[in-house]
């Protein structure tokens, strides 16, 4: 009997999981509000179907009670997610609240089948963060004047960055943990939405070449803090996110070319002159031959992957703790071991269609700061999953860099709830009233002076 | 609404801003057109403003609009303007530059005192810091570039969910077979192990699955199969470790596979069918004997590997129980889990006089010239060089310094051999190199090069000094000659099967490249085949078949008789079958090492 209910529910997650992809395309299609509704309360509806059928597998292997409490406390916490932002933010975006919620049951899921106690941490602090940061959609939408305080944000995001170097403490081979009254945090995670919000703010501002240069060397100095921290993955972020951000702000090709070239050769020479570099560069060519040394996570993460296959081994029967840092990091590869590759390639699809909302929004808000702070948080967000899922099955070099709501991190999960906060903030402004009124009085002075502007 | 391409269809903005439309100038018209309007521009304005937002009204009921209506639309329009002018100053402020701000507020002062002084007619001078630059950034250029960003990233998306697509569905397999995937172990939990057989049927390794439900795994064939097929106690080893992902996977029928899912029982795993014969393989065992040493058939033009044994050796089925045995000080000089035909490495001896004569064959084009007068020893290079037994072969040519296979004359054509060319051809010839099989292997090593002593050249040159081959390449290189100059890549599995006999996936031939050309392994050809009609492996002519080949008395150890080998196959003018046999400690190789030989060839032209 269990048996057939777990491949039975071994099949039934796929096809949520698919479904539910599917579905979040769907709701891009052009539709009145109540269709829209209807849409996003049968993609809940699915999510809630995902969950349960994750949780029934997950109980009749571990056969302990706590995993069902668990599961209700997770069923609770999503409603109130829904409530929260349903009710509270009612100009919200309800798709982008889905996906969240989407992504952080997968998460609890995978926690709780590799290790029980870290998915109740990982439980409790996503509490907290949402509801500690739940004001920052308000805020976002109502106060004026953020883009003021650049140079703020350029310095204290510099400094607290550098702070690892002062009161750093080494954890995985990376210099970029500090520890503050006993929790371990990794600034850069928190720096990179300062570092957008400045970039945002510089080039929002003026494009005078000076202006440019200006906010080029201080992200200049991002990059190279990072490296020196031996955080690759954040250095390589930052530093597409800058480039990016000053593509589409100066719209000029050659800024965009120019970075790409700079950044192969900076690339080049750090490979040449970090040893750590060279290791996971060596990793990503051949990690057969040195499957003892610095290619055993490739190696286990690819054995994970390929020997999941198409449908996965099923939840709780693979051996996704054989490969290093699975809860974290390497978290994808333990979901195609068990999920299956067709559950992964869904799950990327989620990842893409929360950018293209984020896109979007990027295009929909008419005052470029917040177009740009849109846009910086989209190519941060989707840069960040694909590095990450890049990495581990050695497309890329791995850059130590975590799948955001779905590994765990406490620093990972604050800065991607405040992320999707501030995002959720900039879709409640380019959606407002006074936005939509905004667009009528323009069509009424577009009739009468066929004349355009940008403003509010 | 959410849509991320609805916006762009219905609102494109299509003028940039530029500093001559500014906001001064907006309003600017906006008053002035307020101020002059007369009853007919009231009555546009407010058409404009109202009526058109209603389809499908009539013109003729603007006529009915009165006066006091248009005044009243007028000034409500005018308060309106007031407001906005306010709220959108503010909100201009956000983005124009510094500069473009001071100037702005100076243009909207000096506005102000014009409106005062009744002189809005007057054009206002445009007062900028700085000189009119394109302004770049317009809703729809910014959008445009947003999207190409997007894009981007979608793009590279594909390519990566391709990769991964790729790597599960094609790449995978080869990955995961890989011994160091544990996971293979799960899925003996829900498939009985597959068998593995020789490409004439006989079963060689079966799971035999007990009422209880245990499982034993036993080998029919035993002994005579050891190293090949291996064994999977006490780590893999042998087929069992290469094939273990396809034994371990059943290929049944699905249905049959979902029920023995459902009711928690085992599917039968895939078969494996190899490319080893049952008749050679007994035929090669019985030639070694009780002694040590190796054999191993390969098929030139297929690469198939037909036969492949290895003595002293072990009985699979007992193995656990005779670990501890065969571990023990007492059996190490046995070493019978070492399988010698693969990992076996030993001085190659005369049989590497075919690559001494290859080299001089392409260094000299006059070869067939060549001419020497043995007697029996010489010394060259300060080193003394004795032909077997110290016979005399009298003058030889070219052909019959090779046919004598004599140590002398093979000396002196060492000598004048340029090392540097010997070395790279020995490099080409797969020495110092990984050889292309899938199997664990030794891999043999050549030391001369351009930089050694000359008194290495001697004893180099007739298969002794610090060369070492294993037989498995020495097979190979008599397979290539064989073969035209090419090499096919030695494989030990045919197909894989589900155990009902349905083909799951067949494996073909596959060339290496060639170590030679045609013409210089058509006359090793030849001179192999001199080698047995008036040469040391005489005792294979006369048959009804023809063999070419090479043998070989390898010394190892002063005082100990040599490794006899030999090299060769058969039929000569259109091969089928290449033979290397090597039998340790015994003597000459065409003494011990051809008989044993012969007993392979017979075997298989008698089963024709």
């Amino acid at each position: 009997m269990v048996t057939i209910i777990t491949v039975l529910s071994k099949y039934i997650i796929i096809i949520m999981g698919a479904v539910y992809t599917l579905s979040c395309f769907t709701l891009f299609r052009p539709s009145n509000a109540n269709r829209q509704q209807l849409l996003l309360n049968r993609q809940l509806r699915h999510l809630y179907v995902f969950h349960f059928f994750c949780y029934l597998v997950l109980f009749l292997h571990a056969e302990t009670l706590k995993v069902l409490w668990f599961y209700l406390a997770q069923v609770i916490f999503i409603g109130a997610v829904q409530l929260l932002y349903g009710k509270v933010y009612k100009e919200g975006s309800r798709l982008i609240t889905n996906n969240m919620c989407f992504l952080l049951t997968l998460g609890f899921t995978m926690l709780t089948r590799l290790n029980f106690d870290l998915a109740v941490k990982q439980y409790l602090i996503v509490s907290v963060c949402i509801v500690a940061f739940s004001f920052i959609p308000h805020v976002i939408g109502t106060v004026k004047g953020f883009s003021k305080y650049r140079i703020f944000y350029g310095v204290f995001g510099l400094l607290f960055l550098s702070s690892v170097f002062v009161i750093g403490t080494r954890k995985n081979g990376a210099v970029n943990w500090i520890n503050i009254a006993g929790i371990a945090l990794q600034p850069s995670e928190f720096v990179k939405i300062l570092f957008i919000f400045f970039v945002a703010s510089m080039l929002a501002r003026s494009m005078e070449f000076k202006n440019i240069a200006i906010t080029t060397a201080v992200a200049a100095l991002y990059v190279i803090v990072l490296v020196l921290e031996k955080d690759l993955g954040g250095a390589l972020l930052f530093f597409i996110i800058y480039l990016v951000m000053l593509f589409v702000a100066t719209g000029k090709k050659i800024y965009f070319f120019a970075g790409i070239l700079s950044g192969s050769v900076a690339a080049f020479i750090a490979f040449k002159l970090f040893s750590h570099v060279q290791t996971r560069v060596n990793a990503w060519l051949d990690p057969w031959s040195i499957i003892d040394g610095g290619g055993m996570q490739i190696a286990q993460s690819l054995f994970a992957i390929g020997t999941g296959g198409w449908l996965g081994l099923g939840l709780g029967e693979g051996m996704p703790y054989k490969i290093p840092v699975v809860v974290s990091d390497f978290v994808f590869s333990a979901i195609a071991e068990e999920l299956g590759t067709i559950f992964a390639l869904c799950l990327i699809l989620v990842c893409v269609s929360c950018f293209v909302l984020f896109v979007d929004i990027a295009m929909q808000n008419r005052v470029m700061f917040y177009k740009l702070l849109a846009l910086g948080f989209g190519v941060c967000y989707i840069f960040q999953v694909f590095l990450t899922v890049g990495g581990v099955t050695k497309f890329i070099p791995s850059t130590g860099v975590t799948l955001p709501f779905v590994s765990y991190g406490g620093s990972s999960i604050a800065s991607s709830v405040i992320i999707f906060n501030i995002i959720q903030g900039l879709y409640i402004k380019a959606h407002s009233e006074e936005a939509v009124n905004g667009r009528t009085v323009q069509k009424k002075k577009e009739r009468r002076t066929k004349e355009y502007d940008w403003e509010e | 609404m959410e849509g991320p391409f609805k916006r762009k269809k219905k609102e494109e903005p299509r003028n940039m801003i530029g500093k001559n439309r500014r906001r001064g100038r907006l309003e600017d018209k906006t008053e002035n057109s307020a101020k002059k309007r007369t009853e007919e521009e009231a009555r546009s304005y407010a058409e404009s403003h109202f009526l058109q937002e209603e389809q499908g009204r009539d013109n003729e009921k603007n006529d009915q609009l009165t006066k006091e209506d248009i005044l009243k639309i007028r000034q409500i329009l005018e308060a309106e303007e007031k407001e906005k002018k306010q709220q959108e100053l503010q909100e201009q402020d956000e983005f124009l530059s510094d500069t473009e701000q001071r100037s702005e507020k100076r243009k909207r002062i000096l506005w102000k005192k014009q409106k005062e002084n009744g002189n809005e007619e007057e054009v206002i001078e445009e007062e900028t810091s700085k000189p009119v630059e394109k302004d770049p950034r317009d809703q729809a250029g910014i959008n445009r570039q947003i999207l190409k960003v997007a894009y981007l990233f979608a793009g590279l998306f594909l390519v990566l969910m391709g990769y991964i697509g790729y790597f599960v569905g094609a790449d995978s397999k080869n990955i995961i077979t890989n011994s160091r995937n544990e996971r293979q172990e799960l899925f003996a939990k829900s498939v009985i192990r597959g068998n593995i057989e020789t490409s004439d049927g006989e079963v060689l390794a079966k799971t035999e699955v007990a009422e209880d439900g245990t499982e034993k795994r036993v080998y029919p064939q035993g002994r005579q199969y050891a190293h090949v097929v291996g064994y999977t106690i006490k780590g893999k080893y042998g087929l069992e470790s290469a094939q273990n992902y396809n034994l371990l996977t059943s290929n049944a029928n699905f249905f049959e596979r979902l029920y023995h899912t459902l009711r928690n029982e085992k599917s039968q795993g895939d078969t494996v069918v190899t490319t080893l014969n049952s008749r050679l393989q007994k035929a090669a065992y019985d030639a070694i004997g009780d002694r040590k040493g190796a054999a191993i058939v390969m098929e030139p033009s297929t690469g198939k590997i037909l036969a492949m044994v290895s003595r002293p050796d072990f009985d699979p089925n007992t193995l656990s129980d005779d670990w501890a045995y065969i571990n023990s000080e007492a059996e190490q000089e046995n070493s019978r889990l070492l399988n010698r035909a693969t990992q076996g490495l030993y001085p190659p001896g005369s049989t590497y006089k075919i690559i001494t004569a290859l080299e001089y064959m392409r260094e000299n084009t006059n070869y067939k010239d060549y001419h020497y007068n043995c007697e029996g020893e010489s010394v060259f290079h300060s080193v003394s060089i004795e032909c077997y037994n110290k016979h005399r072969h009298g003058e030889e040519d070219f052909y019959e310094s090779f046919a004598n296979s004599c140590n002398t004359s093979f000396a002196n054509i060492g000598t004048s051999l340029n090392k540097k060319k010997w070395a790279d051809l020995c490099e080409e010839l797969l020495f110092n190199k990984a050889l292309p099989v899938s199997f664990p292997y030794s891999k043999s090593s050549f030391v001369l090069n351009g930089k050694s002593d000359d008194e290495e050249v001697p004893q180099t040159a007739i298969g002794q000094g610090k060369t070492l081959m294993s037989p498995l390449h020495n097979v190979m290189i008599t397979s290539a000659i064989a073969n035209g100059g090419v090499l096919m890549k030695p494989y030990l599995v045919d197909q894989i099967e589900n155990y009902t006999g349905g083909s799951v996936r067949k494996f073909t031939g596959k060339a290496y490249g060639a170590l030679m050309t045609a013409g210089e392994a058509e006359e090793l050809t030849a001179m192999m085949k001199q080698v047995v009609e008036e040469g040391t492996a005489s005792y294979l002519s006369g048959r009804s078949y023809t063999v070419a080949g090479k043998t070989g008395s390898a010394e190892f150890k002063e005082g100990e008789p040599a490794h006899a080998w030999f090299t060769g196959f058969a039929p000569a003018d259109n091969p089928e079958i290449a033979v290397c046999v090597i039998i340790e400690n015994v003597g000459a190789g065409s003494t011990y090492a051809v008989p044993a030989a012969s007993k392979i060839f017979d075997a298989y032209f008698s089963g024709k």
